[in-house]
């Protein structure tokens, strides 16, 4: 690469060379009699397999598993993990994501011996600080959005979503009202209709208004008796808070209907508002996004689902209840719930993100909490000001959390959103979620969280001001980003119409 | 911009799709917009024959790089013919998205559904509306 290309990038003080490995697979690097453990000999005599197992048990080949050493294993791993990137590393603006900083306070308290040592098969009295912070945790989940009880089950949002939708429609058909249609916003996340198609719904599609809000008129349009529920992701994709909130439950609500509020945005009103004030029913958390507990590759995740009175008695068992002074005073797991829509989870849900939650809303408190959703939503202002200079923004105004911004002012340069993303890699930057929201044509949607600093804001916005300037005077340059990494642009259609899905030994060289 | 081709003599589906009659059916793919907008087809999910299907219900699926879309029958009847090459080949979406990329040929129930549809001139005016 000439040095005119590098200026931009040297200037901004990003990304630098560094020793980048090749790794091979296990497989092509395993050598015969190659070991990464050694035994004592044999001191019983031998038994014969086939002595002591049925025959259909054996095998008579061996699998063909590598076979290194101890050291070459953890080379292997350690060095593909530099591969990656992570919020440890650098501004992570996944939109949508929520990839905000994991304050290291909740591992070491994910790490107290009482928690990470403690077994999920544990009787109720051996595990009763475990069984006060899900409850206490339940109470701090419900007071932050308004609603009456939680379970803190589900693994994940996908599945606190499918919890809230197998409740609304075990409510209807308890009071024998069985409805066959949910009502989903175009700007809504998309697992949404899988949830309400799961549950055997048919998805009834809502067009947003031209600012990107969705309008009572639409709704009330559509909702009809055979409507169980509007599914509404507050706020929005496109970051916007849905501000007819209030009026679109009350037009369910005189339908019938119930109203499942997704928890994905919900960073952005910490302290400011709560869904179970707007008229929402039933709501998840990401406690993965909003609680700053890991995320992706490092979760697992965590969904806990929050319901008004009304569906308390569908809620997922077990429960913890606390239980009063003829019973010993303490906690206990509450399987008495006869409508509950059953089990969703092994043992207790991802505990251990319930603890790092735990921590994450006690270190912060109310106030803290707050400023996380104000600091949030100016951040994400101030980038969307800053790159409205170069970039098309496609709905005017103040948004929330996130910033939807799109390619169309490149279109002459022949630059698209997935150009600008690569080259953001070379900025050492992980790109925005891009083509998302799909009601934006080449959406680029940053979430900076109120993780960053003014600075950090600042180097970002430099870096995609810089590429702006880097389609108008070279977009060849941007084509092939990136540079700077192990492998340059991959090719992206082939991997989806031909994945090559498994090592094969002809298939090493 | 980049232009799309839409041929005259098509019927066109607010959502992307085009229709063309031959004789006692109706040919069905999506257009060259659509393709355009999608990228890199990558795989297009379709009805086996036999399968009814309603007029603005979604018949299938297609997926590129970029996004995954419902694909909207323009016409209500059964499927009479699929084009099986798409699940080996749904590059031909993108190379030829109104000849061998084409994807189910529908027996309609009534043809005359298909009566004061958008042709290409009112289509094109529907695309440039949707960029603004």
């Amino acid at each position: 690469m000439s040095n005119s290309q590098r200026t931009g990038i040297e200037a901004l003080g990003h990304a630098t060379r560094g020793l980048a490995w090749e790794e091979p697979l296990l497989f092509e690097r395993s050598r015969p009699g190659a070991v990464g453990y050694s035994q004592d000999p044999l001191d019983v005599p031998a038994v014969e397999a086939s002595d002591v197992l049925p025959a259909d048990w054996l095998r008579d080949d061996i699998p063909e598993l590598p076979e290194l050493s101890e050291v070459e294993v953890v080379r292997h791993f350690t060095r593909i993990s530099t591969w990656n990137y992570a919020v440890d590393l650098g501004l992570y603006p996944l939109g949508s994501c929520t990839m905000k900083y994991n304050p290291k306070l909740n591992e070491q308290v994910a790490r107290l011996p009482g928690f990470a040592a403690s077994h999920p098969m544990q009787p109720a009295a051996l595990s009763q600080g475990m069984l006060e912070l899900m409850a206490r945790l339940e109470t701090f989940l419900a007071e932050i959005s308004g609603m009456d009880r939680v379970s803190l089950q589900p693994a994940a949002g996908a599945q606190g979503e499918l919890a809230g939708i197998m409740m609304i429609r075990a409510y209807h058909e308890h009071r024998g009202d069985r409805r066959s249609q949910v009502l989903i916003p175009d700007s809504a996340h998309g697992t949404n209709p899988a949830s309400a198609a799961l549950n055997g719904y048919e998805c009834v599609p809502v067009p947003t208004g031209p600012d990107g809000m969705l309008h009572p008129e639409a709704v009330a349009e559509r909702m009809t008796p055979e409507v169980a529920g509007l599914m509404i992701t507050n706020p929005n994709t496109l970051g916007l808070f849905e501000q007819h909130i209030a009026r679109l439950c009350e037009i369910v609500h005189a339908g019938g209907g119930l109203i499942y509020c997704d928890g994905a945005n919900l960073n952005a009103m910490l302290g400011v508002t709560r869904p179970g004030d707007q008229g929402v029913d039933v709501m998840h958390f990401n406690l993965h996004k909003t609680f700053s507990t890991p995320h992706g590759g490092g979760g697992p995740g965590s969904g806990p689902v929050g319901v008004k009175n009304i569906l308390a008695p569908f809620l997922p068992t077990p429960l913890v209840r606390k239980t009063g002074e003829d019973e010993g005073a303490g906690y206990r797991l509450d399987y008495e719930l006869p409508l509950s829509i059953g089990r969703l989870h092994g043992n207790l849900g991802n505990v251990a993100m319930l603890v790092r939650a735990f921590a994450y809303i006690r270190s912060l408190g109310p106030d803290g909490l707050r400023r996380c959703a104000e600091m949030a939503v100016l951040n994400a202002n101030y980038l969307k000001t800053r790159l409205a200079k170069s970039f098309h923004v496609p709905y005017e105004g103040r948004v929330m959390h996130e910033c939807v911004l799109s390619d169309q002012g490149l279109e002459d340069t022949g630059v698209t959103t997935l150009d600008v993303a690569k080259r953001l890699i070379d900025y050492g930057y992980h790109p925005p979620t891009i083509y998302f929201p799909l009601v934006v044509h080449g959406a680029l949607m940053i979430e900076p969280t109120e993780s960053e600093s003014l600075e950090g804001l600042d180097r970002f916005a430099e870096a995609l001001l810089a590429i702006a300037r880097e389609a108008r005077e070279d977009p060849a340059l941007l084509h092939g980003a990136p540079h700077y990494t192990p492998r340059s642009r991959l090719d992206e259609t082939r991997a989806a119409r031909r994945p090559v899905l498994r090592w094969q030994p002809d298939s090493s060289s | 911009m980049a232009e799309y081709d839409l041929p005259d003599n098509l019927i066109y589906n607010e959502t992307d799709e085009w229709a063309r009659v031959e004789g006692k059916r109706v040919l069905v793919g999506v257009t060259d917009y659509a393709q355009q907008q999608l990228g890199d087809v990558v795989f297009v999910e379709l009805p086996d024959p036999g399968t009814s299907v309603e007029k603005g219900d979604p018949f299938g699926v297609i997926e590129s790089v970029k996004a995954v879309s419902d694909l909207y029958a323009p016409v209500s009847g059964e499927v009479v013919d699929v084009n099986r090459d798409l699940a080996d080949h749904p590059e031909q979406v993108n190379e030829d998205c109104y000849g061998d990329g084409w994807m189910i040929a529908i027996a309609p129930g009534d043809a005359s559904e298909l009566e004061g549809r958008m042709d290409s001139a009112a289509y094109a005016k529907h695309c440039e509306e949707r960029k603004e």
